[in-house]
């Protein structure tokens, strides 16, 4: 899925690295335990969290996801957006909460980690 | 870039170097648009128009017996003849290219004879193989300007050409770090740093991944339950080892430690995305080997290899 259609399908504002839209995401998981994202998430992936601390963005860096998007409204301190823009990792913001994000982006064909 | 730059200053560019070395059968277009004689200059016009081409070859009986171009068509709607055959305003004489010559023959046909186009026929049957313009030219380098670019970017930066290249029995370059206890804002940074470096020496980036996540596990490890310690990795052709040392509290159980989903880590840990219980687990499941030992009120020796 395209990176536009994430942002249309989660009504996401974007914080930071927005500068390709038509970036192609392949799978994503939902989980504010970061470890659980480090030891299954494959690549290329977008991360769905409420974790909004710098360790959200590093994880994202050490397993190569592309995306990480904060839902129920949480926003990222200065510190997590400079290290996000550093690393050129896109940081998306949505108001819904992580059941829904979750359930909107599986019904329009986004995979989970598990599915080939 | 190192290569490229020794390259550009001492050698000539790609591009002069790719027409001479290309063919003009890797730039033609293969799927050429026809016109029989007795079709109308009006289909001609509706053809070309629908294509947005320029011109293009008259086949009889897979022959080749002449070119339409627009320049014919514009003298011949200007006497309004448009309903007349092609065969009438066609050019007969007809320049073409084979499909094995140089790149470079074409560029200089081009600049010489002025044409659009050039019909492309096998050198043996002659038959009618493809068209070539200028735009096929220029799309056919930059695509093998790229090929090339990418080629060369995959193998700059490859520790073990350097690497193999040093005279010693035995290469071993090594990253180490401090690692802050308790300072949770920065747990991250000395993966991300060592993740860096591993990069720009161009190690595969499955095992760079692999390293990463096992170091940030550890470093997080660190800064959680210790007062700080020492994160250090050795790189060698053909694998990593990263060892992370620290000076205490130690662990008490490490079997259990390395259980799926066992932990000690107090809430303010588990409110900042971890102390679930999968840190040691995950590191062994990322990496090769891995070795643990740890005595409480002396300290952790952690120690995992990534082969590369």
């Amino acid at each position: 899925m395209k990176l536009r259609e994430i942002i249309e399908t989660l009504q996401a504002t974007v914080v930071v690295n927005d500068h390709d839209q038509e970036m192609v995401v392949e799978r994503a998981c939902g989980s504010d335990l970061m470890s659980d994202v480090l030891s299954k998430l494959k690549p290329k992936a977008l991360l769905l969290t409420g974790l909004t601390t710098p360790q959200s963005v590093y994880t994202a860096e050490m397993a190569d996801l592309s995306v990480v998007c904060y839902v129920r409204g949480k926003k990222p301190d200065a510190e997590t957006v400079r290290l996000a823009d550093e690393r050129g990792l896109v940081l998306l913001c949505t108001s819904l909460p992580m059941y829904e994000s979750c359930g909107r982006l599986y019904r329009r064909g986004l995979k989970g980690d598990s599915e080939a | 870039m190192k290569d490229s730059d020794l390259n550009g200053t001492l050698q000539t560019p790609p591009t002069q170097e790719m027409i001479y070395e290309l063919r003009v059968q890797q730039a033609m277009t293969r799927h050429v648009i026809t016109v029989a004689p007795e079709e109308t200059m009006e289909d001609v016009s509706r053809v070309l128009e629908e294509n947005r081409h320029t011109g293009m070859p008259v086949i009889k009986w897979q022959k080749m017996v002449g070119i339409v171009s627009v320049r014919d068509l514009m003298r011949c709607f200007r006497e309004g003849r448009s309903l007349q055959p092609v065969s009438q305003w066609m050019s007969k004489d007809v320049a073409t290219l084979y499909a094995d010559e140089p790149l470079i023959h074409a560029v200089q046909k081009f600049e010489r004879r002025g044409f659009g186009r050039f019909p492309v026929i096998d050198r043996k049957t002659k038959a009618l193989v493809g068209i070539l313009t200028k735009v096929d030219i220029i799309r056919c380098l930059l695509r093998n300007l790229e090929i090339d670019y990418h080629d060369l970017e995959s193998r700059q930066y490859i520790p073990t050409k350097w690497f193999s290249e040093l005279d010693c029995d035995r290469t071993t370059l090594s990253f180490r770090y401090h690692i802050d206890g308790a300072n949770f804002e920065k747990a991250g940074e000395v993966s991300s740093k060592l993740k860096h470096n591993l990069q720009a020496l161009g190690l595969p980036p499955d095992a760079i991944r692999r390293i990463a996540i096992a170091s940030f596990e550890a470093e997080v490890n660190l800064v959680i339950y210790t007062k700080g310690g020492e994160l250090a990795a050795r790189v060698e052709p053909g694998k990593v080892t990263v060892s992370v040392v620290d000076d205490g509290p130690g662990i008490p159980d490490v079997e259990r430690a390395m259980q799926p989903g066992y932990s000690t880590a107090p809430d303010w840990v588990r409110e900042l995305g971890f102390g679930a219980g999968m840190g040691l687990p995950n590191i062994k499941n990322c990496t090769n080997e891995m070795k643990l030992e740890s005595k409480v009120g002396e300290g952790t020796n952690l120690q995992f290899t990534v082969f590369t």
